[in-house]
Protein backbone atom coordinates (compact mmCIF):
# COMPACT_ATOMS: atom_id res chain seq x y z
CA UNK A 1 0.00 0.00 0.00
CA UNK A 2 2.78 2.17 1.28
CA UNK A 3 4.45 1.64 -2.21
CA UNK A 4 1.29 2.43 -4.05
CA UNK A 5 1.04 5.84 -2.49
CA UNK A 6 4.49 6.83 -3.62
CA UNK A 7 3.87 5.58 -6.80
CA UNK A 8 1.15 7.74 -6.59
CA UNK A 9 2.94 10.53 -5.28
CA UNK A 10 5.59 10.36 -8.15
CA UNK A 11 2.85 10.91 -10.78
CA UNK A 12 3.28 14.79 -9.42
CA UNK A 13 6.78 14.72 -9.81
CA UNK A 14 6.86 13.87 -12.90
CA UNK A 15 6.61 17.16 -14.47
CA UNK A 16 9.12 18.64 -12.91
CA UNK A 17 11.28 15.76 -13.50
CA UNK A 18 10.86 16.55 -17.51
CA UNK A 19 11.27 19.98 -17.24
CA UNK A 20 14.75 19.21 -15.73
CA UNK A 21 15.44 16.56 -18.17
CA UNK A 22 14.70 18.83 -21.20
CA UNK A 23 15.48 22.43 -21.19
CA UNK A 24 14.18 23.59 -23.88
CA UNK A 25 10.68 23.39 -22.67
CA UNK A 26 11.67 25.90 -19.44
CA UNK A 27 13.82 28.35 -22.05
CA UNK A 28 10.07 28.59 -23.73
CA UNK A 29 8.43 28.98 -20.93
CA UNK A 30 10.67 32.18 -20.26
CA UNK A 31 10.17 33.25 -23.87
CA UNK A 32 6.39 32.69 -23.29
CA UNK A 33 6.65 35.16 -20.08
CA UNK A 34 8.60 37.36 -22.00
CA UNK A 35 5.69 38.00 -24.72
CA UNK A 36 3.08 38.19 -22.08
CA UNK A 37 5.57 41.02 -20.49
CA UNK A 38 5.52 43.06 -23.66
CA UNK A 39 2.06 42.26 -24.35
CA UNK A 40 1.02 43.38 -20.91
CA UNK A 41 3.68 46.03 -20.04
CA UNK A 42 4.81 47.55 -22.55
CA UNK A 43 1.67 47.64 -24.42
CA UNK A 44 2.95 46.20 -28.00
CA UNK A 45 0.31 44.14 -29.46
CA UNK A 46 -1.33 42.63 -26.31
CA UNK A 47 -4.50 41.52 -28.41
CA UNK A 48 -1.75 39.11 -29.90
CA UNK A 49 1.11 38.45 -27.74
CA UNK A 50 -0.82 37.69 -24.77
CA UNK A 51 -2.60 35.02 -25.91
CA UNK A 52 0.39 33.99 -28.19
CA UNK A 53 2.84 34.16 -24.95
CA UNK A 54 0.12 31.93 -22.65
CA UNK A 55 0.05 29.09 -25.44
CA UNK A 56 3.52 29.35 -25.82
CA UNK A 57 3.76 28.34 -22.28
CA UNK A 58 0.64 26.01 -22.06
CA UNK A 59 2.32 23.91 -24.72
CA UNK A 60 5.42 24.14 -23.35
CA UNK A 61 4.51 22.39 -19.55
CA UNK A 62 5.70 18.92 -19.28
CA UNK A 63 3.84 16.15 -20.84
CA UNK A 64 1.40 18.93 -21.77
CA UNK A 65 -0.95 17.41 -24.24
CA UNK A 66 -2.83 20.42 -25.19
CA UNK A 67 -0.88 19.61 -28.96
CA UNK A 68 -1.08 16.22 -29.34
CA UNK A 69 -4.69 14.43 -30.97
CA UNK A 70 -7.89 15.64 -29.96
CA UNK A 71 -5.70 18.54 -26.95
CA UNK A 72 -7.92 21.68 -27.43
CA UNK A 73 -4.91 23.95 -28.79
CA UNK A 74 -5.02 21.16 -31.53
CA UNK A 75 -8.38 20.96 -32.14
CA UNK A 76 -8.10 25.70 -32.66
CA UNK A 77 -5.25 24.92 -34.70
CA UNK A 78 -6.50 22.14 -36.87
CA UNK A 79 -9.78 24.21 -37.46
CA UNK A 80 -8.63 28.07 -37.99
CA UNK A 81 -4.65 27.90 -38.98
CA UNK A 82 -4.44 24.31 -40.87
CA UNK A 83 -7.58 25.21 -42.80
CA UNK A 84 -5.99 29.07 -42.90
CA UNK A 85 -9.70 30.12 -42.07
CA UNK A 86 -8.87 32.40 -39.27
CA UNK A 87 -6.37 35.45 -40.82
CA UNK A 88 -9.48 35.16 -43.56
CA UNK A 89 -12.26 35.85 -40.72
CA UNK A 90 -9.66 38.52 -39.61
CA UNK A 91 -9.46 39.84 -43.01
CA UNK A 92 -12.97 40.65 -42.80
CA UNK A 93 -12.76 42.46 -39.76
CA UNK A 94 -10.30 44.29 -41.27
CA UNK A 95 -11.90 45.42 -44.32
CA UNK A 96 -14.87 46.22 -41.57
CA UNK A 97 -12.46 48.83 -39.91
CA UNK A 98 -10.18 50.74 -42.82
CA UNK A 99 -11.28 53.28 -44.66
CA UNK A 100 -9.59 53.56 -47.92
CA UNK A 101 -11.44 57.09 -48.48
CA UNK A 102 -7.77 58.63 -48.44
CA UNK A 103 -6.43 56.05 -51.16
CA UNK A 104 -9.19 56.22 -53.28
CA UNK A 105 -9.12 60.44 -53.34
CA UNK A 106 -5.21 60.02 -54.38
CA UNK A 107 -5.23 56.94 -56.38
CA UNK A 108 -1.07 57.41 -57.29
CA UNK A 109 -0.35 56.58 -53.21
CA UNK A 110 -1.53 52.96 -53.96
CA UNK A 111 2.01 53.07 -56.10
CA UNK A 112 3.59 53.66 -52.34
CA UNK A 113 1.56 50.09 -51.25
CA UNK A 114 3.73 48.76 -53.77
CA UNK A 115 7.16 49.81 -53.04
CA UNK A 116 6.22 49.07 -49.61
CA UNK A 117 6.07 45.12 -50.61
CA UNK A 118 9.81 45.15 -52.09
CA UNK A 119 10.95 44.05 -48.80
CA UNK A 120 9.51 40.82 -49.59
CA UNK A 121 10.82 39.76 -52.79
CA UNK A 122 14.36 40.30 -51.61
CA UNK A 123 14.34 39.23 -47.82
CA UNK A 124 12.91 35.88 -49.80
CA UNK A 125 16.12 36.47 -52.10
CA UNK A 126 18.58 36.48 -48.80
CA UNK A 127 16.83 33.50 -47.87
CA UNK A 128 17.22 31.53 -50.43
CA UNK A 129 20.86 32.67 -50.52
CA UNK A 130 21.55 31.86 -46.81
CA UNK A 131 20.14 27.95 -47.96
CA UNK A 132 16.48 27.84 -47.01
CA UNK A 133 14.02 25.98 -49.33
CA UNK A 134 12.44 27.49 -51.36
CA UNK A 135 8.70 27.87 -49.77
CA UNK A 136 10.57 28.42 -46.14
CA UNK A 137 12.31 31.45 -48.07
CA UNK A 138 8.58 32.61 -49.38
CA UNK A 139 6.84 32.11 -46.33
CA UNK A 140 10.00 34.07 -44.47
CA UNK A 141 9.98 37.23 -46.99
CA UNK A 142 6.44 37.42 -46.26
CA UNK A 143 6.84 38.99 -43.17
CA UNK A 144 7.78 41.98 -45.01
CA UNK A 145 4.75 41.88 -45.90
CA UNK A 146 3.95 43.69 -42.19
CA UNK A 147 0.38 41.68 -42.06
CA UNK A 148 0.24 39.40 -39.49
CA UNK A 149 -2.72 37.28 -41.06
CA UNK A 150 -1.10 37.16 -44.66
CA UNK A 151 2.02 36.32 -42.88
CA UNK A 152 0.16 33.12 -40.75
CA UNK A 153 -1.97 32.49 -44.35
CA UNK A 154 0.97 31.76 -46.65
CA UNK A 155 3.06 30.43 -43.79
CA UNK A 156 0.47 27.68 -42.46
CA UNK A 157 -0.17 26.65 -45.70
CA UNK A 158 3.57 26.50 -46.74
CA UNK A 159 6.05 26.44 -44.01
CA UNK A 160 3.76 25.58 -41.12
CA UNK A 161 7.35 24.48 -39.10
CA UNK A 162 7.85 28.31 -39.40
CA UNK A 163 4.53 29.40 -37.97
CA UNK A 164 5.85 30.10 -34.71
CA UNK A 165 8.62 32.18 -35.68
CA UNK A 166 7.18 34.09 -38.82
CA UNK A 167 3.89 34.81 -36.65
CA UNK A 168 5.70 36.49 -33.84
CA UNK A 169 8.31 38.03 -36.03
CA UNK A 170 5.50 39.78 -38.14
CA UNK A 171 3.51 41.16 -35.36
CA UNK A 172 6.18 42.25 -32.71
CA UNK A 173 8.47 44.09 -35.54
CA UNK A 174 5.28 45.62 -36.72
CA UNK A 175 4.57 47.03 -33.43
CA UNK A 176 8.31 48.26 -33.33
CA UNK A 177 7.58 50.20 -36.75
CA UNK A 178 7.52 53.60 -34.49
CA UNK A 179 11.30 52.58 -33.03
CA UNK A 180 12.45 50.91 -36.74
CA UNK A 181 11.25 53.28 -39.52
CA UNK A 182 12.27 56.68 -38.06
CA UNK A 183 16.68 56.24 -38.18
CA UNK A 184 15.86 54.92 -42.08
CA UNK A 185 13.58 57.71 -42.70
CA UNK A 186 16.19 60.30 -41.72
CA UNK A 187 19.13 58.71 -43.28
CA UNK A 188 17.64 57.99 -46.90
CA UNK A 189 16.53 61.57 -47.12
CA UNK A 190 17.91 65.61 -47.37
CA UNK A 191 16.81 68.21 -44.98
CA UNK A 192 15.37 69.65 -48.34
CA UNK A 193 13.38 66.99 -48.59
CA UNK A 194 12.17 66.14 -45.45
CA UNK A 195 10.68 70.30 -45.02
CA UNK A 196 8.43 69.23 -48.47
CA UNK A 197 5.01 70.31 -47.38
CA UNK A 198 2.51 68.29 -49.31
CA UNK A 199 -0.73 70.32 -49.57
CA UNK A 200 -4.08 68.65 -49.11
CA UNK A 201 -7.51 69.82 -49.44
CA UNK A 202 -9.80 67.39 -49.00
CA UNK A 203 -11.35 65.60 -51.75
CA UNK A 204 -14.93 63.60 -51.00
CA UNK A 205 -14.98 60.38 -52.87
CA UNK A 206 -18.63 59.41 -54.18
CA UNK A 207 -20.80 56.72 -52.57
CA UNK A 208 -20.39 54.74 -56.09
CA UNK A 209 -16.87 54.80 -56.61
CA UNK A 210 -16.99 53.89 -52.30
CA UNK A 211 -19.36 50.78 -53.24
CA UNK A 212 -17.78 49.55 -56.37
CA UNK A 213 -13.78 49.90 -55.23
CA UNK A 214 -14.19 46.78 -53.00
CA UNK A 215 -15.78 44.89 -55.93
CA UNK A 216 -14.11 45.77 -58.62
CA UNK A 217 -10.62 45.09 -56.71
CA UNK A 218 -11.90 41.68 -55.93
CA UNK A 219 -12.73 40.74 -59.13
CA UNK A 220 -9.68 42.73 -61.48
CA UNK A 221 -7.28 41.58 -58.67
CA UNK A 222 -8.78 37.69 -58.30
CA UNK A 223 -7.90 37.49 -62.34
CA UNK A 224 -4.82 38.37 -61.85
CA UNK A 225 -3.92 36.59 -58.99
CA UNK A 226 -6.39 34.15 -58.35
CA UNK A 227 -3.95 31.98 -55.41
CA UNK A 228 -4.70 35.11 -53.56
CA UNK A 229 -8.46 35.33 -54.07
CA UNK A 230 -9.24 34.01 -50.61
CA UNK A 231 -7.31 37.58 -48.46
CA UNK A 232 -8.33 40.10 -51.17
CA UNK A 233 -11.72 38.65 -51.37
CA UNK A 234 -12.34 38.55 -47.64
CA UNK A 235 -10.84 42.07 -47.09
CA UNK A 236 -13.14 43.60 -49.22
CA UNK A 237 -15.92 41.90 -48.45
CA UNK A 238 -15.54 43.36 -45.20
CA UNK A 239 -14.67 47.04 -46.47
CA UNK A 240 -18.35 46.37 -48.88
CA UNK A 241 -19.99 46.01 -46.09
CA UNK A 242 -18.73 48.58 -44.36
CA UNK A 243 -19.61 51.11 -47.42
CA UNK A 244 -22.86 49.48 -47.82
CA UNK A 245 -24.23 50.73 -44.74
CA UNK A 246 -27.13 48.15 -44.84
CA UNK A 247 -25.31 45.45 -42.95
CA UNK A 248 -24.35 47.55 -39.76
CA UNK A 249 -24.17 44.38 -37.84
CA UNK A 250 -22.63 41.99 -39.42
CA UNK A 251 -19.74 44.83 -39.91
CA UNK A 252 -19.88 45.63 -36.65
CA UNK A 253 -19.97 41.69 -35.40
CA UNK A 254 -17.27 41.55 -38.16
CA UNK A 255 -14.79 44.22 -36.33
CA UNK A 256 -15.71 43.16 -32.99
CA UNK A 257 -17.01 39.85 -32.08
CA UNK A 258 -15.76 37.78 -34.65
CA UNK A 259 -12.18 39.53 -34.61
CA UNK A 260 -11.73 38.94 -30.80
CA UNK A 261 -12.76 35.74 -30.92
CA UNK A 262 -10.89 34.40 -33.96
CA UNK A 263 -7.88 37.19 -32.73
CA UNK A 264 -7.55 34.98 -28.90
CA UNK A 265 -8.04 31.21 -30.77
CA UNK A 266 -5.01 32.89 -33.44
CA UNK A 267 -3.03 33.84 -30.96
CA UNK A 268 -3.36 30.74 -28.52
CA UNK A 269 -2.82 28.26 -31.71
CA UNK A 270 0.63 30.25 -32.64
CA UNK A 271 1.83 29.94 -29.53
CA UNK A 272 0.78 26.28 -29.82
CA UNK A 273 3.41 26.10 -32.59
CA UNK A 274 6.29 27.06 -30.47
CA UNK A 275 6.96 24.31 -28.44
CA UNK A 276 10.82 23.66 -27.33
CA UNK A 277 12.26 21.11 -30.15
CA UNK A 278 10.64 22.86 -32.85
CA UNK A 279 11.67 26.91 -32.16
CA UNK A 280 15.17 26.74 -30.10
CA UNK A 281 16.66 26.25 -33.77
CA UNK A 282 19.51 28.69 -35.37
CA UNK A 283 16.97 28.45 -38.03
CA UNK A 284 14.35 30.52 -35.50
CA UNK A 285 17.27 32.86 -35.05
CA UNK A 286 17.69 33.44 -38.96
CA UNK A 287 13.80 33.63 -39.58
CA UNK A 288 13.31 36.73 -36.65
CA UNK A 289 16.46 38.85 -38.06
CA UNK A 290 15.25 38.42 -41.57
CA UNK A 291 12.05 39.38 -40.65
CA UNK A 292 13.84 42.56 -39.35
CA UNK A 293 15.38 43.06 -42.33
CA UNK A 294 12.42 42.64 -44.09
CA UNK A 295 10.44 45.52 -42.55
CA UNK A 296 13.55 47.42 -42.62
CA UNK A 297 13.89 46.87 -46.64
CA UNK A 298 10.19 47.89 -46.71
CA UNK A 299 10.83 51.37 -45.73
CA UNK A 300 13.90 52.02 -47.90
CA UNK A 301 11.97 50.73 -51.07
CA UNK A 302 8.76 53.15 -49.87
CA UNK A 303 11.14 55.90 -49.22
CA UNK A 304 13.32 55.26 -52.55
CA UNK A 305 10.08 55.26 -54.53
CA UNK A 306 8.84 58.59 -52.82
CA UNK A 307 11.90 60.23 -53.84
CA UNK A 308 11.94 58.70 -57.68
CA UNK A 309 8.27 59.83 -57.11
CA UNK A 310 9.28 63.38 -56.21
CA UNK A 311 11.34 63.68 -59.24
CA UNK A 312 8.94 62.35 -62.00
CA UNK A 313 5.48 64.03 -60.48
CA UNK A 314 5.26 68.12 -60.79
CA UNK A 315 3.56 67.75 -57.43
CA UNK A 316 6.50 67.46 -54.69
CA UNK A 317 6.12 64.87 -52.22
CA UNK A 318 7.60 64.25 -49.22
CA UNK A 319 9.59 60.88 -49.22
CA UNK A 320 8.61 60.54 -45.91
CA UNK A 321 5.25 59.05 -47.27
CA UNK A 322 6.86 56.24 -48.94
CA UNK A 323 7.62 54.96 -45.38
CA UNK A 324 3.93 54.41 -44.79
CA UNK A 325 3.31 52.28 -47.54
CA UNK A 326 3.35 49.08 -45.35
CA UNK A 327 0.41 47.39 -43.97
CA UNK A 328 1.13 48.51 -40.29
CA UNK A 329 -2.10 50.39 -40.39
CA UNK A 330 -2.75 53.69 -39.02
CA UNK A 331 1.26 52.82 -37.36
CA UNK A 332 3.25 53.84 -40.30
CA UNK A 333 1.29 56.78 -41.49
CA UNK A 334 1.49 58.37 -37.70
CA UNK A 335 5.18 57.80 -37.94
CA UNK A 336 5.14 59.53 -41.23
CA UNK A 337 3.05 62.39 -39.92
CA UNK A 338 5.39 62.75 -36.47
CA UNK A 339 8.51 62.34 -38.74
CA UNK A 340 7.40 65.03 -41.02
CA UNK A 341 6.32 67.20 -38.17
CA UNK A 342 9.27 67.32 -36.68
CA UNK A 343 11.46 68.91 -39.56
CA UNK A 344 8.63 71.29 -40.44
CA UNK A 345 6.17 72.42 -38.47
CA UNK A 346 4.05 73.74 -41.17
CA UNK A 347 3.83 70.13 -42.89
CA UNK A 348 1.18 68.12 -42.57
CA UNK A 349 2.03 64.39 -43.82
CA UNK A 350 -1.25 62.82 -42.19
CA UNK A 351 -3.70 62.04 -44.92
CA UNK A 352 -1.29 61.97 -47.70
CA UNK A 353 0.71 59.26 -45.52
CA UNK A 354 -2.73 57.69 -44.92
CA UNK A 355 -3.24 56.90 -48.20
CA UNK A 356 0.08 55.43 -48.56
CA UNK A 357 -0.60 53.53 -45.39
CA UNK A 358 -3.93 51.61 -46.97
CA UNK A 359 -2.09 51.39 -50.23
CA UNK A 360 0.07 49.64 -48.69
CA UNK A 361 -2.78 47.39 -46.88
CA UNK A 362 -3.96 46.01 -49.88
CA UNK A 363 -0.46 46.44 -51.06
CA UNK A 364 0.71 43.19 -48.70
CA UNK A 365 -2.45 41.31 -50.15
CA UNK A 366 -1.74 41.91 -53.50
CA UNK A 367 1.87 40.91 -53.25
CA UNK A 368 1.10 37.66 -51.40
CA UNK A 369 -1.29 36.79 -53.53
CA UNK A 370 0.66 37.54 -56.71
CA UNK A 371 3.76 35.57 -54.99
CA UNK A 372 1.35 32.53 -54.78
CA UNK A 373 0.03 32.87 -58.41
CA UNK A 374 3.94 33.13 -59.89
CA UNK A 375 4.73 30.04 -57.64
CA UNK A 376 1.97 28.41 -58.91
CA UNK A 377 2.70 29.31 -62.45
CA UNK A 378 6.01 27.77 -62.15
CA UNK A 379 4.57 24.31 -60.47
CA UNK A 380 5.68 24.51 -57.69
CA UNK A 381 2.36 25.01 -55.50
CA UNK A 382 -0.55 23.23 -56.77
CA UNK B 1 14.38 24.51 -60.66
CA UNK B 2 17.23 26.16 -59.29
CA UNK B 3 17.36 28.82 -56.47
CA UNK B 4 18.81 31.57 -58.82
CA UNK B 5 16.62 30.54 -61.33
CA UNK B 6 13.45 30.62 -58.78
CA UNK B 7 14.64 33.61 -56.83
CA UNK B 8 15.09 35.97 -60.34
CA UNK B 9 11.60 34.76 -61.16
CA UNK B 10 9.95 35.73 -58.04
CA UNK B 11 12.16 38.86 -57.44
CA UNK B 12 10.45 40.04 -61.44
CA UNK B 13 7.86 38.94 -61.61
CA UNK B 14 6.63 39.15 -57.87
CA UNK B 15 7.76 42.70 -57.38
CA UNK B 16 6.71 43.51 -61.00
CA UNK B 17 3.82 41.58 -61.44
CA UNK B 18 2.89 43.64 -57.46
CA UNK B 19 3.64 47.13 -58.55
CA UNK B 20 1.91 46.32 -62.17
CA UNK B 21 -1.16 45.04 -60.33
CA UNK B 22 -1.49 48.23 -57.47
CA UNK B 23 -0.93 50.23 -60.75
CA UNK B 24 -3.97 48.89 -62.66
CA UNK B 25 -5.79 48.96 -59.58
CA UNK B 26 -4.48 53.25 -59.21
CA UNK B 27 -6.01 53.58 -63.01
CA UNK B 28 -9.43 51.54 -61.70
CA UNK B 29 -9.78 54.08 -59.01
CA UNK B 30 -8.91 57.43 -61.06
CA UNK B 31 -11.33 55.87 -63.80
CA UNK B 32 -14.08 55.03 -60.81
CA UNK B 33 -13.54 58.79 -59.84
CA UNK B 34 -14.42 60.23 -63.19
CA UNK B 35 -16.97 58.35 -63.91
CA UNK B 36 -18.65 58.47 -60.95
CA UNK B 37 -17.46 62.02 -59.36
CA UNK B 38 -18.73 63.13 -55.98
CA UNK B 39 -21.40 65.30 -56.19
CA UNK B 40 -23.02 67.90 -53.82
CA UNK B 41 -26.52 65.98 -53.18
CA UNK B 42 -24.68 63.15 -51.70
CA UNK B 43 -23.97 65.79 -49.19
CA UNK B 44 -27.09 66.88 -48.61
CA UNK B 45 -28.80 63.21 -48.82
CA UNK B 46 -26.49 62.41 -45.88
CA UNK B 47 -27.43 65.36 -43.79
CA UNK B 48 -30.98 65.16 -44.23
Amino acid sequence: MLEAILNGLSGLTMGFQHLLLDWRGLVMIIVGCVLLYLGIRKDCEPLLLVPIGFGCILVNVPLSDVMLKDGFLRVIYDAGVATELFPLLIFIGIGAMTDFGPVLAQPRTFLLGAAGQFGIFLTLLLALALGFPKLDAVSIGIIGACDGPTAIYVTSKYAPHLLGAVAVAAYSYMALVPIIQPPIMKFLTTDAERNIVMKYTARPVSRTTRLLFPLVITIAGGCIAPKGLPLLGSIMLGNLMRESGVVARLTKASENEIANVVTLFLGLAIGATMSGPAFIRAETLIVLGLGFLAICLDTVCGILFAKWMNVMSREKINPLIGAAGISAFPMAARVAQKEGYRYNRKSHLLMHAMGANAGGQVGSVIAAAVMLSVLAGMGIIG
Amino acid sequence: MDNVTFGTTMLVAGMGGTLLTLWIMSLIMTILDKVFPYKEEEEGKKES
